[in-house]
Formats: C-alpha cells, structure tokens, sequence
C-alpha cells in the first residue's frame, strides 16, 4: 500500500560558500499525510522549505511536486501550483485588515499571478469575501475581522497566516513552527485546527521544536541533523531510534 | 481603508467631488484664489498629484522622476498644436498615450529595484531627459527657449478648414478658446473624471493588491502574486496622469520648457502628496491646492504690501515684524512652505487629511475610537 508522492525532494545539496547547509537530502512526502521535519537548531529545516518554495536555489538536486519540477521557479509559480508556506515569523500585510489579509491570497488562488481588475468595486467580489469570512470563521478570527493586521498579538497573526494559506486550498501545506512562542492554549487550538485539515486530505509538511505538536500531528517523522537525514519513520520509530537521541541531546535518553 | 466603500458610497463621493471642484470659482473667492489661471494650477497639479499618489500611496514606491512624464506630455502637446490642430483633445490625448509609452521604458528598468534604489533611478532618467530636452535633442525641444508656437507651424487640420489669421492662433475646444475660465472648466472636467478612476481604482481588487505590496512584497511572492507587473502597471498609470498634467498645461499655455522635467518638478509632487496624506485619497488635491495657493499669494506680497499690513503697528515694531515676516514671503516664500512641511511631517504624518481626521474625532467623539482605523486611514507608518 505505497500512498502516492505528493513532493518528491532529490539529492539536493545546499552550500553558502563553505558551510554545506543541506546535503543529498531524499525526502518523499505522501499525499493526504502529515509529514513532520524535526532536528536541532542549524540541521537545516528551514533551509529545506525555502528550497521548496523556491527563496532558496539548490546547489545541486531537484524538487518535483506532482511531477512537476519547482527547482528554478520563483515563489509565486510555486504558490500558483498549489504549495502554500506559513513562516516562521508571520509574514502577513500589517497595514491591511484581517478580511483583506485573507482576500487577497482568494484572489491570487481565483485570478492567477496578475489580473488588472482595477474597474470592479470589492464589495462585488461576494464570493471571495465568503471565501475569506469562512476561513476567518473557522480558525476563529471573525470577530476580528475589521481590525488592521498589525495589531493582533502573536499567536493570532500565526492563524492569521495559516487562514490566508487555507483560503487557497493548497495541495500542500508547508508549516515552519507554527507554535513557536505560542500561549499552550493556543498551541492546543492551533493542533486542533490542523488535525482539522488533515481530515479534509491536505498534505502537510511541519517543521516543529515541540515534541508535543510533533507527535499529535505525525503521520511520519524525518529526523535532519547538520544537513543529512538521519532518521525517517513512524513516529514511535523515530523516538526510539539513538541516532536520534545522540543528535539531540548527545546521548541521554529521550 | 480598511474597510472599502460601496458602489452607492462611490457614486455620492464623486457626486461631492465634481460639485465641489465646479464650485471652486464660488467658494475659493473668500481667500483670493478664485482667478482662473490659479483654479487652472489647481486642477492640472491636482491631477498629478493624484496620479502620484497611484504609484507613491498605494505600492509605496518612491518616484523621483515624474516631472519627466510632465514634460513628455507638455512637448508632445505643443507638437500637437504645432503640427495637426489647435484643439486641447487630441493634444491632450497624445501627451498622455506618449507619456505612458515613457513610462513603460522607465518603469521597467526602474522597477527591477525597490527603495532608495528605485527612487534614484528614477532621478536618474528624469535628470536624464531634462539634459537631453536642453541639449541634444533641441530639434524637438527648441533647447533653452522652450518649444512655442511660430507662424510658420503646418497645422495641418487646422488649414483644411480655415485660413490662419495674422496672429498666434489660441488653443481650443472645438472653436472655444482654451484660456480664462473654460480653460478652467476643461481641466476641471478632466480632473474629475481622473479623481474618478483613481477612486475605482482604490477601491478595486487591483487596488487592494498594490496596497498588499505596499504592506509586505514577500507575502505576496509567496502567495502567488507576480508582483513586478501590477508595479510596472501602477507606475505606468501613474506616469499617464502626469503626462495628462503636463499637455494640459500646453491647452492652457502653449509652450513647453526644459526646466518642466527638472528634479525640482518632480520633488514638488512629493511635497504635495505626503503634505496632504500619502495613500489617502484626496490628499495629494489637497496638497496641490494648499502648495499652488501659498507659492501665488505668498510669492506675490512684497515688502509694501506688509507695511500696508502692519501700518497699524508703532513705527519701529512696524519695520521689525516687516523685516521678519518678508523673508517668508516674496522670492522667500519657499521658506514659508519649508517650515509648514517640517511640521507637517513632524506632527502630522499622514499630512492634511489625518488633521482633519483628528479634528473630527475631537470634535464628535472625545473618547478614544478603538484602534482609530475606519476609513481613509493613511499607512504611512514603518
């Protein structure tokens, strides 16, 4: 029962000058599943997702999603195919309000990389403003809906940033810490909302420190440490596993 | 700007706006301003501000060079004149098409940085075209003396219906001289259809999205925006509206000078805009209306007229606070306008417009608005 390869991440090699960031990384992301990339600080994580998402050109290697190769595409043509990325720190319009925060990525999903519609009022785009008050509802940030952006605490500006990925119903979703500095209420809700989505068969790639998330979420872990995968598996796998233990925390016990 | 006016909201601003810009002759008579040439100033440089705004206040990309487009549209109109016909519209027509054909050379190059990067080279080209308009290319801009009207001009639809008279003929409308009051009128009407499509425009999905690159240009790579051609086509925009400025200063006098396209030009439609609130969207008018206004009145006072003024004071006072206040007016009258920038940008970031907003809430509603965010908010803030 081999499940279909959503991202398909080849031999890549990532150098900034001497430091080797990645090397020959293999990762194949199933479909419908939650994927989780975990490592100590510097393994790489990050750098893998910005190769993804096309910030970050390999020095060597491909990345196919769906057959289709992204190495070499600008972020936008990424986004356009279907893989959407919430950051690590939020990156969301601060000067706009919430409900214009979650429309503009509907229409950027409805219109394609560039439509000058500058004729049309957007209080006619009913169902893009549907779209996004549904979202908003959902990740429950409705009430908030006319406030500007750039006020929200932390931990609402993050689902925030995950409602305006989810308005574009991404084939994939790629996740980097979302619960960084968060409340644990708010990591619990924000757990919650994930599983959500995973019931609706989205795939999801998740970059996480909290051991907690990681194994709620999980359908399969991959451990990276100083660039190279060390540990792929079920998660109950991975923790056993004493390569894993020794990158971590040099030995002890998990 | 958070929350997007309606259709219906849309039809009773433009529906104020156009009374209020016809009125203009009434309602600015109190204060002196209600003389055609001027109410001519306010309208054309009301136009070019609006046009700025497009580019400057909603994708928050800093054009140094728009006086560049002002000067393309002003030579293109008077070659209009010089060549096919004395009517404003096809000389207004072609200044603003050949405008945007600039703008599209100059913004794609431009654009390719952002920041101080784009602002300088926009600088650049206008510098640039302002040097070439003096020197190199005299044949089309008659160099230092300007491009103007001679005897000797073809006009060749003009001389299929009528004889040319003995003197320099005047710039029409279809047989109505294009000078005094229907010069006025014309620009007004052209403002107001500008003021119009600058508000559909605010108030599109297009509009949104060039605000969403003003806010984070990251964000929208990542949420599938290719951002550089909704830039290229707000700086286009941008640059019609000034070339639209430009000829139609040439409809209301018909020549064109360098000095048309020199920084200064283009640093004065800055002023203008943050003056009365970058990103809002009767600002830069208010802006244009309030710097036109002081370099007229300020400029004209001499030293006679401020001891007409102050005649009523003790003599030696008298010559003091004359001698004080005269170097603000007169040839000093940009200090007047220097110091009302300081403290605009100082007090009032968002220029006029948040004054008034302030005032407003001060007045209505004493209490502090939660988060004071619910109409022409300007975004000015880093």
């Amino acid at each position: 029962m081999t499940a279909k390869i959503i991202l398909d991440v080849d031999d890549v090699q990532m150098r900034f000058g001497g430091l080797m960031a990645l090397s020959d990384v293999n990762l194949q992301i199933e479909e419908g599943k939650t994927h989780a990339i975990i490592g100590p600080n510097g393994a790489g994580k990050s750098t893998l997702l910005n190769v993804c998402v096309g910030r970050l050109q390999p020095s060597r290697g491909t990345v196919m999603f769906e057959g289709e190769i992204l190495t070499g595409k600008t972020p936008y043509e990424i986004n356009q195919v279907g893989v959407a990325r919430v950051f690590q720190t939020p990156e969301i319009f601060p000067e706009l309000n919430l409900l214009e925060n979650v429309m503009v990525p509907a229409l950027a999903k409805r219109d394609g990389s560039f439509k000058f519609n500058a004729f049309r009022n957007v209080m006619r785009e009913a169902d893009i403003r549907d779209e996004a008050e549904h979202v908003l509802e959902d990740l429950g940030l409705q009430e908030q809906r006319t406030h500007i952006a750039g006020s929200l605490s932390r931990g609402d500006k993050r689902r925030l940033e995950l409602a305006m990925c989810l308005v574009q119903h991404p084939r994939l979703l790629l996740l980097d810490e979302p619960t960084a500095g968060m409340s644990r209420a708010d990591t619990n809700r924000t757990i919650e909302i994930l599983k959500r989505i995973k019931e609706r068969g989205m795939t999801k790639v998740i970059i996480e420190h909290d051991m907690h998330v990681v194994f709620s979420l999980a359908d399969k872990i991959s451990v990276l440490a100083q660039g190279k995968i060390i540990a792929e598996g079920a998660p109950d796998d991975v923790r056993g596993n004493p390569k894993v233990q020794e990158a971590y925390l040099g030995g002890a016990h998990l | 700007m958070s929350v997007s006016p309606s259709p219906k909201k849309e039809l009773a601003t433009i529906a104020i706006f156009t009374v209020a810009v016809l009125a203009m002759p009434i309602w600015l008579a109190p204060i002196g301003a209600a003389y055609p040439d001027l109410l001519q100033k306010f309208a054309i440089f009301g136009i070019f501000a609006i046009g700025f705004n497009i580019l400057f206040g909603l994708t928050g990309y800093l054009s140094f060079g728009h006086a560049a487009f002002l000067g393309v549209g002003s030579y293109t109109a008077v070659w209009s004149f010089k060549l096919l016909t004395m009517n404003v519209l096809p000389a207004v027509i072609f200044g603003t098409v050949l405008a945007g054909l600039f703008a599209v050379l100059i913004g794609y190059v431009s654009l390719r940085r952002s920041g101080i990067y784009f602002s300088i080279l926009t600088l650049a080209f206008a510098q640039m075209s302002y040097n070439l308009a003096y020197s190199v290319l005299t044949p089309i801009t008659n160099g230092e003396t300007g491009l103007q009207l001679t005897q000797q001009d073809p006009r060749i639809i003009d001389s299929m219906f009528v004889e040319a008279g003995a003197g320099l003929p005047s710039t029409t409308l279809f047989g109505l001289k294009m000078s005094g009051y229907p010069g006025f009128y014309f620009c007004a009407v052209v403002l107001i259809i500008g003021f119009w499509i600058s508000l559909k425009i605010f108030n599109s999905p297009f509009g949104m999205k060039l605000k969403a690159i003003k806010s984070n240009q990251t964000r929208m790579g990542y949420t599938g925006f290719n951002t550089r051609p909704y830039l290229l086509v707000a700086f286009v925009i941008s640059g019609m509206y000034a070339g639209l400025a430009g000829s139609l200063m040439a409809a209301t006098d018909p020549l064109a000078g360098a000095e048309r396209m020199q920084w200064t030009a283009s640093g004065e439609v800055v002023l203008m805009t943050i003056l009365g609130g970058v990103g809002t969207l009767i600002g830069p008018l208010l802006g244009a209306g309030v710097i036109k206004y002081f370099e007229n009145i300020f400029s004209s006072y001499n030293e006679n007229v401020l001891h007409q003024i102050f005649a009523a004071l003790p003599d030696p006072l008298e010559d003091a606070v004359v001698a004080v206040t005269s170097l603000f007016v007169g040839e000093g009258w940009h200090l007047t306008l220097g110091t009302l920038f300081m403290v605009i940008v100082i007090f009032l970031p968002g220029g006029i417009v948040e004054g008034a907003r302030r005032l407003k809430s001060l007045v209505l509603r004493p209490t502090v608005r939660k988060y004071g965010f619910k109409t022409d908010q300007p975004t000015t803030r880093s």
